[in-house]
């Protein structure tokens, strides 16, 4: 990563830079050698090219699919409205699964055997049953809950509670959490104990020593499949579809049974949800980034900083025949 | 003078491992103490029983009058709290084989980290206070640079500094110097020498002889778990006295 960062030229003239690399004493005569033919570069390349024209051919000229009706309901608020919601159940799961999965990771590593069992016994329910099974069982919670009793502080009829929306939440929560607090023990455990005996040793207690030094450097490790975990939330975050909470694919779905249009509507759903998870992706690049600072001598560079060394470096790669 | 540390039969065991048999010793207030022996003798194990990183199993190890770890109650003995056993180790500085700076702040950054946090030491005054120790160990242009920007040499010095930011009355040093290439101990050694010059008592396990034999006040050498052999360092390094002390001065000398 570095090595391609280096490359970046100080000054956009190739040949001045060849002179500098030198070491300045005599500059010797550029190489003039005719580069090696790559063959199989070309065809692979023309073999790949004419597959995919094959392959999108067929969708543009398909005459059962009406392109317009894609078009036409892109920007339904209907679908707009179901796409904020996938983003809502999303947002609102992965919260609840960080909190609760981080709770999960601290009882699960704790020296007390009663916490970290009860911390097991979850995991292993949680990640070893299927989460549309889980939805199904929340939703249909009141087949054998009648009525929801938390003593005096709240009372009231399980399917007033077991909203649709409360069924999403809880079912991609719950099981989330599960999943965040392996994640985050493979965290904390993946920070050098060393740095546990510094902290220690300069006075700090344990829980500014988790604070300040264990956890910034645990958050390394943890943030990348935290963004893998929130990228798969939005995607599977259409399986509430079955508890009638009308997100994005429930919206579109609707739409296209009542206007013949099931496929192109299919292609809705799916252009939101590559919006959505490409968008997170670029934020979650930025996140990382600021987590890395201090592991790596140089951090990598922004999109921005690549397609402009991208673009300097094009006529140089050209220049010195590669 | 007084004893800052006092070693009273001091035993450690790892398991079923005795690794410290019944350690006595007494470190002066302003010298500077050598531990040498063959790896596995038991001298960095000590070393961290005196902060407490490690338990002792049986004896009384005092730092500066006080017991580490527990309290005495007529005869009965108490385990200090977590925030007791904190408080002990304010005053007690040390540097590791292996730097253990911290990673994701620089080096100024470091060095302030314990008097903020731990001392409630205002950010300003903190820095400030860095920046004058950075410049001691010699480092005052690396401030801003993360540990990984830094050879292994400045890394110690750094971390030299991040213990001395404390205003530590004793400091320990477990093989400071082992870690590094050898053109780089020279630095670390300069900053360490100094240090002894300012009166700062000091603990060293360490295999650089020249540097015990230069600026150590006394020095011991364990093997097994015991101490074998203690003295005044240019009598013991140049006429080692019992058997095991010859022969593993014999090998490093």
């Amino acid at each position: 990563m570095t090595d391609k960062f280096d490359k970046v030229p100080a000054d956009p003239d190739p040949s001045a830079d060849a002179v500098s690399k030198t070491g300045g004493d005599i500059p010797p005569e550029a190489m003039k050698a005719i580069p090696v033919r790559h063959y199989g570069r070309w065809i692979s390349a023309v073999v790949v090219l004419a597959l995919l024209a094959l392959l999108i051919n067929a969708f543009a000229t398909a005459k059962k699919i009406q392109w317009n009706a894609v078009g036409e309901y892109v920007f339904d608020s209907t679908v707009l409205a179901g796409a904020g919601r996938t983003l809502l159940i999303s947002v609102l799961a992965m919260i609840m699964g960080v909190v609760l999965g981080v709770i999960l990771a601290v009882m699960r590593m704790s020296k007390n055997p009663v916490t970290s069992s009860v911390a097991w016994f979850y995991i292993w329910i949680f990640r070893g049953t299927p989460v549309y099974v889980q939805l199904l069982i929340w939703f249909n919670l009141a087949l054998v809950f009648e009525t929801l009793n938390l003593g005096p502080i709240y009372k009231d009829e399980m399917v007033q509670v077991m909203t649709p929306f409360m069924a999403a939440l809880l079912g991609l929560g719950l099981n989330e959490a599960a999943y965040m607090a392996e994640i985050c023990r493979a965290g904390l455990m993946a920070v050098d104990e060393g740095q546990t005996e510094a902290a220690h040793a300069l006075g700090m207690s344990h829980g500014k020593t988790l604070r300040r030094i264990v956890i910034p450097q645990a958050m390394r490790v943890i943030v990348p499949p935290t963004g893998n975990e929130f990228i798969n939330m939005l995607k599977t975050s259409s399986l509430v579809y079955v508890v009638t909470y009308n997100e994005l694919l429930r919206a579109t779905s609707t739409i296209g049974s009542t206007s013949y249009a099931v496929m192109e509507m299919l292609f809705v759903a799916c252009i939101w949800y590559l919006v959505m998870t490409s968008v997170f992706s670029v934020f979650q690049y930025y996140l990382e980034r600021r987590y890395a600072r201090g592991s790596l001598r140089q951090l990598p560079p922004t999109p921005w900083q690549k397609v402009k060394a991208n673009m300097l470096g094009m006529g140089r790669e050209r220049g010195a025949g590669a | 003078m007084t004893a800052m540390v006092k070693a009273e039969g001091v035993h450690k065991s790892f398991g079923a491992v005795q690794v410290l048999k019944g350690i006595d010793l007494e470190v002066q207030t302003g010298e500077v103490f050598c531990l040498i022996g063959p790896s596995g003798s038991g001298k960095s194990t000590f070393l961290r029983c005196i902060n407490h990183l490690e338990k002792i199993n049986a004896g009384r190890l005092y730092v500066d009058g006080e017991l580490v770890g527990y309290r005495q109650k007529g005869d009965k003995l108490y385990e200090l709290k977590d925030s007791e056993v904190a408080l002990q180790r304010r005053d007690i500085g040390m540097v590791f084989q292996r730097f253990n700076l911290f990673p994701h702040m620089t080096a100024l950054e470091n060095v302030m980290e314990a008097p903020v946090q731990v001392k409630g030491t205002n950010k300003a005054q903190a820095k400030e206070r860095a920046r004058e120790l950075l410049d001691r160990v010699g480092l005052a242009d690396k401030a801003g640079n993360y540990p990984s920007q830094l050879s292994g040499g400045q890394q110690q010095r750094v971390a030299i500094a991040r213990a001395l930011a404390m205003d530590p009355k004793l400091m320990l040093f477990d093989e400071p110097t082992s870690a590094l290439d050898p053109e780089l101990v020279g630095d670390v050694l300069d900053v360490m020498r100094d240090l002894a010059e300012s009166g700062m008592t000091m603990v060293v396990v360490t295999h650089e002889m020249g540097f015990a034999r230069e600026v150590g006040d006394s020095l011991v050498f364990m093997d097994g778990g015991v101490v074998v052999e203690s003295g005044d360092p240019r009598e013991v390094l140049t006429n080692p006295q019992h058997e095991r002390t010859q022969a593993f001065l014999s090998k490093v000398l």
